[in-house]
């Protein structure tokens, strides 16, 4: 058990370690980030000094380590643009970025939970048919597209939500289906496959030959365990949410990180973009890490595979 | 499955009979699937027969922003109306399948080339290489794919064959993970132990008897890539990082259709998603058939 954390462990710092090094090396090797922050037409002088007051002078192994010692103390390094510690920047927008993502992945198991358990419980049925549908249009449809849709409709032609911003749920509504529609037909089929698996096994055969009656079977036994992997994909999800919902908050003007990535990007804010993009790595590393770790405490299987 | 035992038992089974084998497995295909994509590829290859106007001109004599042809100021001459440029939608839509078919099948061939090479080299050769490969791609996986993409698309700049390349280099991942787990077991076989006795070196057991018992894992996991990279090509060419303008690509169209989206201009966004939605549900609805066909094992991926 002990050896297997450890193993663990290990992995995810090399992970980490390479994704630093590979997104270091990127935003390196693509442009001099000096030329954008002197004035336009800047004497080679001035650019020399921007250079140097900002480390740019210095050879890339020393620029990553100072880099890497930025992100342990917790600073991330300074933006250019802002002036400001990239971690000043990034946890003034992460509260935004938790609550949409929170409420997207509540309405991802709100909508993914009950469909995929009928699905499964009355397999081939109308309603299953109906949730092979949700689940197909979830990977088909675009969520910024929807988000977009979204607008039109309820804003543009109802004229009930506002089209962008932040204040109370009227605001975090569209984003959050926006957001959590890809990930609802996800944890649909998730379910589904999964309540499909556990109806099969020996332990729920008894249940019924005990003579139980099904909805018993069905919300007590079945239910249980076959949420497992689904609320781990939920957990999971959050946490990609937070990271990944660029599109969606540049679509509907949200304070969040994905934003703030945004605007890194535009402003060729290398610390910046450099900071947000690592601390998404940090964080999906960190989960998974967390995912493993759990699973080897529940299931002894897993720590004997390696 | 006939086509799996065939394919490992007699790897000389003639061209003409493969072709038969493939037409009629092709018959019991998903009509819609087949009927959406064949219509999506003939719009493409013949943009310029069959689209009615330059995509990247104004249409002489349109009104700006006309709306479709049932509304009310709309003109049979622009019948899906026209964009603040006086563009006509309907020949950018034409033109603008052939970007988005283009970027995903070749982002695909891109990502699935990449990822198959390297997931056979992980699996076969083991040791330090699968090591190197395989932390490799839990740190790609370790990024969202599509932030991975945003940023790599605004380090390169906006072109469209930097999109297939960088969609490919994100999309690999998956790939190099599956096909490794298989090659791992497909190592073990006889048949490949049997071409090792017999002095077979390794590039020749790698392309003789692995490459062709993993084809199937690659045309399954490749026909649900393609989705996934048109989606991502929308999106990078929405936020300003794709296929730069006045290129006709159906992200692109949303992105500049945002800003008069308040005005109620709805067709400049509800046609370019519908397409993206068509395209992805056909290769998603033809993926699901091959899946079951090619390989059942795969069902829950």
């Amino acid at each position: 058990m002990r050896q297997f954390i450890v193993l663990r462990i290990l992995y995810s710092i090399v992970t980490l370690f390479i994704l630093s090094m590979t997104i270091f090396t990127i935003v390196r090797l693509t442009g001099d980030p000096a030329l954008l922050m002197a004035e336009p037409g800047a004497r080679p002088e001035d650019l020399a000094r921007v250079r140097q007051q900002w480390g740019l002078d210095r050879p890339w192994p020393v620029q990553y380590i100072s880099f890497m010692q930025n992100v342990f103390t917790g600073e991330l390094g300074k933006s250019f643009n802002y002036r400001l510690p990239v971690s000043e920047l990034y946890f003034q927008r992460l509260p935004n970025s938790l609550q949409l993502a929170l409420v997207a992945t509540m309405i991802s198991l709100l909508v993914g939970i009950p469909a995929g358990i009928i699905s499964a419980v009355r397999v081939n049925s109308l309603w299953d048919n109906l949730g092979k549908i949700i689940a197909l249009l979830g990977l088909s449809i675009p969520g910024f597209w929807l988000g977009l849709v979204l607008i039109l409709v309820f804003s543009v032609w109802l004229r009930w939500l506002p089209t962008s911003g932040t204040g109370d749920w009227r605001h975090l509504i569209m984003p959050a289906i926006a957001l959590g529609w890809y990930f609802s037909a996800s944890l649909l089929r998730l379910t589904r496959s999964s309540m499909l698996e556990v109806m099969r096994s020996e332990y729920i055969k008894l249940a019924r030959l005990k003579g139980l009656p099904e909805t018993v079977v069905i919300a007590m036994h079945a239910f249980k365990n076959a949420l497992i992997p689904v609320f781990t994909l939920a957990g999971v999800n959050l946490v990609v949410m937070v990271n990944a919902a660029v599109i969606i908050e540049v679509i509907f003007a949200w304070p969040g990180i994905g934003r703030l990535l945004y605007e890194g990007i535009f402003q060729r804010d290398f610390p910046l973009v450099q900071g947000v993009v690592v601390m998404a790595g940090f964080m999906i590393i960190g989960v998974n890490l967390l995912v493993d770790v759990l699973y080897a405490f529940i299931d002894p299987r897993i720590r004997l595979t390696r | 499955m006939p086509t799996i035992a065939m394919s490992k038992t007699a790897p000389t089974m003639r061209v003409a009979d493969r072709l038969r084998r493939g037409i009629n497995a092709l018959r019991e295909a998903p009509l819609l699937a087949v009927l959406i994509l064949t219509g999506l590829i003939v719009v493409a290859v013949f943009a310029d027969v069959i689209a009615p106007y330059d995509p990247t001109l104004p249409v002489q004599g349109a009104k700006f922003f006309a709306p479709p042809f049932w509304m009310e100021g709309g003109s049979l001459h622009t019948p899906l109306g026209t964009d603040f440029q006086a563009r006509d939608v309907l020949s950018r839509l034409i033109f603008g399948a052939r970007v988005s078919l283009l970027v995903g099948l070749m982002g695909t061939l891109v990502a699935g080339g990449l990822g198959t090479a390297l997931g056979i080299l992980s699996g076969y050769l083991g040791g330090w290489v699968d090591q190197v490969v395989m932390r490799f791609t839990d740190a790609w996986l370790a990024l969202p794919a599509l932030v991975f993409a945003i940023f790599l698309a605004t380090m390169v700049g906006p072109s469209m064959w930097n999109i297939v390349i960088i969609l490919g280099s994100v999309y690999w991942t998956r790939y190099a993970r599956v096909i490794r787990g298989e090659v791992l077991s497909l190592r073990e076989r006889e048949f490949v132990k049997l071409a090792e006795i017999a002095g077979a070196s390794k590039w020749r057991v790698i392309i003789r008897h692995i490459l062709p018992n993993v084809m199937n894992t690659t045309m399954v996991l490749a026909s649900l890539t393609v989705g996934v990279v048109i989606i991502a090509e929308a999106s990078l060419s929405f936020l300003g990082v794709g296929v730069p303008p006045p290129k006709p690509a159906w992200g692109l169209m949303l992105s500049e259709a945002r800003p008069t989206l308040m005005a109620g201009q709805w067709w400049l966004t509800v046609f370019p998603g519908a397409c993206i939605v068509l395209i992805v549900l056909a290769t998603q609805l033809f993926g699901d058939w091959l899946r079951v066909r090619l390989d059942p094992q795969l069902r829950n991926l």
